[in-house]
């Protein structure tokens, strides 16, 4: 497929640019993301401990748990959005198709173009219409588009989050005009605009209705043909529905680090797995 | 039975007779008839500061009286609480349009073509204009903005973006609220004693005046940028980051657009805040009779200083200096009511779409 092929040659394109990558991974197959003996602290507070995981490339990995155990920071981590916080900082390694994103010389705001996210919350810009928000990758980063490479960005974007025929006659409208789960696709639009490798969902979900919900998971199912989606999610039957892998994350008590209890495909989490505390947790006995 | 069950849950309360609409107003105009009464009996005058005060309470104690009747005690406090806060309202109101209706009233009487055309150039009694001192307060106000919006915006920046709740962020924090109470005509002194040091003693000028209005000006800039910026919800700033945009430009493309109205709104206040002041400009930009161009030598005269002179030294016949201070005055609160209109107009076509 051309698209396909495109993205190859635009990752490769990316690759020199980010010049932190070693030249074996460029145009080979992408590997996903390698998590290895992951720490995560706020100041002296230590949020999640030695989390190691590997995620699948053009896969969905869910990421479930009771609140506060750690998901979203575990999330935030992999594209260095926790670094928001101050005095958030990591120990152990996090790599990107064999690139350490937290390797000495690593500039966090290349990081965020390969790895792209979606909140919880739909956040297009107030100040941008639909076509603006979707370009605002782009524009953003005064990268020079020319108006018709720029319509077939919004085109293709808006398509592939599923809203392009919703909104194709009022591109010029504000963003923050459409229903929730529209801003949401949106949101979805603008972070795919930008190409990235990888694409994490932060509960996108949470604060739709199920009419919406579904729109979001059928697309997600199509968009793991090309991208590597990593999802937090409290709604377990989601995460059976579209995730191919699981991870279940825990806490001990409020102030004790979360952890990751076991993670296996998602039919084995939810059918099988091998820890009690996940059975308790995915059969409804507790969070 | 059920006929009786239907009986007492009509007897819960939960009907009562309210007091009709005109009961309230009437009860008002009724407390200022009687207070006016006992004022004419009393004091044989009838002032209106008296009849108000008997008045309000009067009021209050009638509406109360009357509610609790018909209504029971819980509507009663309610229209009496509803009384004090419209009392007190009209309380707070009181000054602003007496001031306002001063001016203009008294203001009018020389509110003609060439209050706008002539200066005070050899005017000792009739005629004169204050063309000089509208040119004055242009030069004067628009240095010291330009001089303090960009470094109390760049200032209100870093305290919301960067400094956030380090050391330097509350030092600069509290250096501006202690700024914030700066006397104005400590604020002039500082200018004029830091201009004396390079032009001489006695040395005044119209670029005095704006340094001494800009110390007053950048801690209101800094204060409401920092109000605005805050008010950004932090959402957008992350939807930038995780786009990998860098935080420079997602200040400058995302938050800064988002609250471009606000801070337009803070800015015309400082500038508003600074165009009436007297004090400073009396000792840093003195009095001039004649137009001065040149904010870098030779005295200015503002509108409140020409205001202020009109009645310290009105000349012969006086009124005539108190009728252009008065003119000057209300051109003042006309300059300032134009300033807030243009920032609402511009703040309305820039505020972000959605949000209209």
């Amino acid at each position: 497929m051309s698209f396909e092929t495109a993205k190859m040659v635009d990752q490769e394109d990316k690759m020199t640019t980010t010049d932190t990558s070693p030249a074996e991974s460029a145009g080979t197959a992408p590997e996903g993301m390698r998590v290895h003996n992951l720490d995560i602290f706020y100041g002296n507070f230590l949020a999640v401990r030695n989390v190691s995981m590997d995620i699948e490339p053009r896969a969905i990995t869910a990421l479930i748990g009771p609140s506060g155990c750690g998901k979203s920071t575990f999330l935030r981590s992999l594209n260095r959005m926790h670094e928001e916080i101050q005095g958030a900082r990591v120990e152990g390694t996090v790599t990107l198709d064999g690139v350490d994103l937290y390797g000495p010389g690593v500039d966090p705001v290349v990081v965020r173009r390969q790895i792209g996210m979606v909140f919880q919350r739909p956040n297009p810009f107030p100040t941008m219409s639909i076509a603006e928000n979707v370009l605002a990758g782009m524009r953003l980063n005064s990268k020079k588009l020319s108006k018709s490479k720029a319509n077939e960005i919004v085109e293709s974007s808006l398509r592939g989050a599923n809203l392009w025929e919703e909104v194709k006659n009022r591109l010029d409208q504000p963003g923050s005009g459409l229903s929730g789960g529209q801003q949401q696709r949106l949101c979805i639009a603008r972070a795919i605009a930008v190409q990235p490798r990888v694409l994490l969902m932060d509960e996108p979900c949470s604060a739709l209705d199920p009419i919406s919900t579904m729109a979001i998971e059928s697309l997600m199912l199509e968009l793991k043909s090309s991208y590597t989606i990593v999802i937090v999610t409290h709604n377990m039957q989601q995460a059976a529905r579209v995730s191919d892998r699981t991870a279940f994350f825990n806490i001990d008590g409020t102030g004790q680090p979360g952890y990751v209890v076991e993670m296996d495909a998602t039919e084995k989490i939810f059918s099988n797995p091998t820890q009690q505390a996940t059975s308790d947790y995915v059969t409804g006995r507790f969070g | 039975m059920t006929s009786e069950l239907a009986t007492t849950s009509l007897d819960l309360g939960l009907s009562s007779r309210p007091l009709s609409r005109t009961t309230i107003p009437a009860i008002a105009i009724l407390s200022l008839v009687l207070a006016q009464i006992v004022t004419r009996v009393f004091s044989g005058g009838g002032s209106v500061v008296a009849t108000l005060v008997i008045a309000g309470p009067t009021n209050l104690a009638i509406t109360y009286v009357v509610s609790r009747r018909r209504e029971g005690s819980r509507r009663a406090i309610d229209r009496m609480v509803t009384a004090v806060v419209y009392s007190l309202m009209t309380l707070a109101l009181a000054p602003l349009v007496s001031v306002v209706w001063t001016t203009v009233d008294r203001g009018l009487a020389r509110f003609d073509g060439e209050l706008f055309t002539s200066t005070m150039r050899s005017v000792v009694g009739d005629g004169g204009g204050v063309k000089h001192a509208i040119i004055g307060t242009v030069i004067i106000t628009g240095l010291a903005a330009a001089m303090a919006v960009p470094i109390g915006l760049f200032t209100g920046i870093y305290l919301v973006e960067y400094g956030k709740k380090s050391r330097l962020a509350r030092l600069v924090v509290s250096m501006v609220d202690v700024m914030t109470g700066i006397p104005s005509i400590v604020a002039g002194l500082f200018a004029y004693a830091l201009f004396s040091q390079f032009q001489g003693p006695g040395a005044r000028s119209g670029f005095a005046g704006s340094v001494a209005l800009a110390v007053l000006m950048t801690p209101i800039v800094v204060r409401s940028t920092q109000e605005m910026l805050r008010l950004v919800p932090n959402e957008l700033r992350e939807a930038s980051y995780a786009l990998g945009v860098s935080k420079w430009r997602t200040i400058v493309k995302v938050v800064l657009p988002t609250a471009v109205s606000g801070l337009l709104t803070g800015v015309s206040l400082a500038i508003a805040r600074v165009i009436g002041e007297t004090a400073p400009l009396l000792i840093a930009a003195g009095l001039a009779q004649d137009t001065n161009t040149n904010p870098f030598s030779g005295r200015m005269t503002s509108l409140p200083v020409m205001s202020y002179y009109g009645y310290a030294a009105p000349g012969f016949p006086p009124e005539a200096g108190y009728d252009r201070g008065w003119s000057a005055a209300l051109l003042l609160i006309i300059i300032v009511l134009v300033i807030f209109s243009v920032s609402r107009i511009l703040g309305r076509v820039l505020r972000p779409k959605g949000l209209r």
